[in-house]
């Protein structure tokens, strides 16, 4: 599903060539669920933004499903990223004046879907990830694991096909940390293509197949 | 995204930074409000002005002894001429078919007295026609008898100040009326009338032959003439400039003053000062979308880690901009309506404290005025919109606060 060739990243920070990514090939195929570690500026980070469309590449191509995403004007990608990609944040990234019920929906609230049906998919998702009790609260109401939560509830609202999880346990105590993860492999179970960026060597462990940054190429990609 | 729903986003965002909200809304509101009443008071000054030349009569032309270059200004006061204008001359112009009416004006002052009582008041000889000319009305009695003004017999129209003053509670028709040295019988007693801030309660009217005897002069104040209905004014001023050059041995000697053409440059005065003093308002108004700028600009830097997420959850460009631009919108529309409101109750209040000035904002500046908020705001926000719509979602995101 997904496919990248020859991409290519360079930063300039002051005076210096920063090569975030170089020449990086990656095939991900659906309802896989990968890890990608590596130390910092090894360009992880920025790989998740590209295959997120948050950033474009230097070169190369990214393809989804077949369809080249490098040319496609910002709005296209912006359409993209609403349908098919969900994204999870280690600061949550919640809109602090919304109640929990309003950010889960506000991908649907911008993608212009009737109130109606947006209360029915936002009640459904949240009552699935057990913060629906807590869903006319707003963020400083919530503990970290739920804002989590509630952020991944935002992120699969809309049933994307990929999910993209930026140190998703980074701001989480162990127990809550685990509850997150376990919630994101269920939702991989269920089909949903995980990518996970992380630090934490045993959650990345935890992944079928797992990618090692180094200096923007991919050093290490195993699998089993 | 749904329009409604767009609403309630920006909605909320102003709420949550109430006080900032608050003072941009304060801000527009003053900047409308000020445009209003600044309007309303030159409109109100140029409607009352123009009433009170209504009232006056524009249909009537006013002759001065003298020559004068007046291009429409207000008529000189005092000036000597070099041949008066008298009685006959007034007389005269009654053969220019365009003249309806013709009142000769011969003012004085002098002490008035019956019986014991006494004051001083403003005599004005005149002929019958002035109280058509003027439209005047009475309250009771009547003017002067259809005669010649060359055989009036003494009589007088009182203005009702004098009229309660020197008769008190007393019926003052048939009564002597003493005014100077000469008694006169009172016939008429005129009516409240207030014309271009000139109050006739003081006035003493009398026939223009007894007039000329009381201040031992031939030389009329001024004379006006009447033009018939449908008849052209200029035409007629020039026909009354030809005879009363003729008749002063060829020399152009008076000035014919037309309250027209006074009307139409103080209008045009007026107008002016309307729209200089609206210009002052529009001013805040400018500072007014300033502000919204300067504000929106903050908001966009305070909130650029939500515009990195909306751009994450697929807001395209557009949309971010929209937001903010509709914020912007709501801002100015709330301040605008708000700031109508208050400059329509100061008009209020003002025509409240000056009953006789109509203060009023004409609908189409009070709709211009919104427009041109709320407008003026989006226009301003423009900017900032679109420096939130342009922000990398990546940079946004990781930016730590």
């Amino acid at each position: 599903m997904i496919e990248v060739r020859d991409l290519a990243k360079t930063f300039h920070v002051g005076d210096e060539d920063v090569h975030a990514l170089v020449d990086v090939n990656l095939d991900i195929a659906p309802g896989e669920y990968m890890s990608v570690m590596g130390p910092s500026g090894s360009g992880k980070s920025t790989l998740l933004n590209m295959l997120g469309l948050l950033d474009r590449p230097d070169r190369g191509t990214y393809r989804i499903d077949g369809i080249d995403t490098v040319p496609l004007g910002e709005e296209a990608r912006a359409d993209i990223r609403r349908r098919r990609i969900g994204f999870v944040f280690q600061a949550y990234h919640l809109v602090p004046r919304l109640t929990a019920r309003e950010n889960v929906e506000l991908p649907l609230t911008l993608g212009g879907v009737a109130p109606a049906q947006r209360r029915q998919a936002v009640d459904d998702i949240m009552r699935r990830l057990d913060i629906l009790e807590r869903a006319d609260h707003v963020p400083a109401q919530l503990s970290g694991g739920q804002r989590q939560r509630v952020a991944i509830a935002r992120a699969i609202v809309m049933r994307p096909e990929i999910l993209l999880a930026d140190e998703p346990t980074g701001n989480l105590d162990s127990k809550s940390g685990e509850e997150v993860v376990r919630v994101l492999e269920q939702l991989n179970g269920e089909g949903i293509t995980l990518l996970v960026v992380t630090h934490d060597a045993s959650l990345g462990a935890r992944a079928r197949r797992r990618i090692r940054m180094l200096d923007g190429r991919v050093a290490v990609d195993e699998r089993g | 995204m749904r329009v409604a729903d767009l609403l309630v986003f920006a909605l909320r965002a102003l709420l949550r930074q109430r006080f900032r909200s608050a003072m941009i809304l304060l801000a527009m509101a003053m900047g409308v409000a000020s445009v209003l009443v600044l309007t309303g008071l030159g409109e109100g000054a140029r409607l009352y002005v123009a009433g009170e030349f209504a009232g006056m009569g524009t249909d009537t032309l006013g002759i001065l002894p003298g020559r004068y270059d007046t291009t429409g200004g207000m008529p000189p006061v005092m000036g000597t001429a070099p041949r008066d204008l008298t009685l006959e001359d007034a007389e005269a112009l009654r053969r220019i078919p365009a003249v309806q009416n013709v009142a000769p004006l011969l003012l004085g002052t002098s002490t008035l007295s019956s019986g014991a009582r006494e004051r001083d008041g403003i005599v004005v000889g005149t002929t019958r026609d002035y109280f058509f000319v003027r439209a005047m009305t009475l309250q009771r009695g009547s003017i002067f008898p259809d005669l010649p003004p060359e055989a009036q017999p003494p009589v007088a129209v009182i203005g009702p100040t004098v009229s309660a003053e020197l008769f008190r509670g007393d019926n003052p028709l048939g009564q002597w009326l003493r005014i100077g040295d000469r008694r006169f019988r009172v016939i008429g007693v005129l009516g409240e009338q207030n014309k271009f801030g000139m109050n006739l309660g003081d006035a003493v009217f009398i026939p223009v032959n007894h007039a000329q005897a009381l201040y031992d002069t031939q030389a009329m104040f001024r004379v006006l003439a009447q033009v018939r209905p449908g008849a052209s004014k200029a035409r007629a001023a020039d026909d009354i400039r030809a005879l009363l050059t003729a008749r002063h041995e060829g020399e152009e000697d008076i000035t014919v003053i037309s309250p027209d053409a006074m009307l139409k440059s103080l209008d045009a005065i007026l107008g002016t000062m309307t729209l200089a003093v609206a210009g002052i308002g529009g001013i805040s108004l400018l500072v007014a979308g300033i502000l919204i700028m300067n504000v929106t600009l903050i908001s966009v830097t305070q909130r650029t880690e939500e515009i990195g997420l909306l751009k994450a959850l697929g807001a395209g460009g557009r949309t971010v901009r929209l937001l903010f631009l509709v914020e912007a919108g709501l801002m100015s529309l709330a301040g605008a309506l708000a700031g109508s409101a208050v400059g329509l109750a100061l008009l209020a209040l003002g025509r409240m404290a000056w009953p006789s000035i109509p203060f009023t904002a004409p609908l189409g500046t009070i709709v211009a005025a919104l427009l041109v908020a709320i407008a003026g705001g989006v226009v301003f926000a423009l900017v900032p919109a679109g420096r939130a719509a342009n922000l990398d979602p990546v940079v946004a995101l990781t930016r730590r606060r």
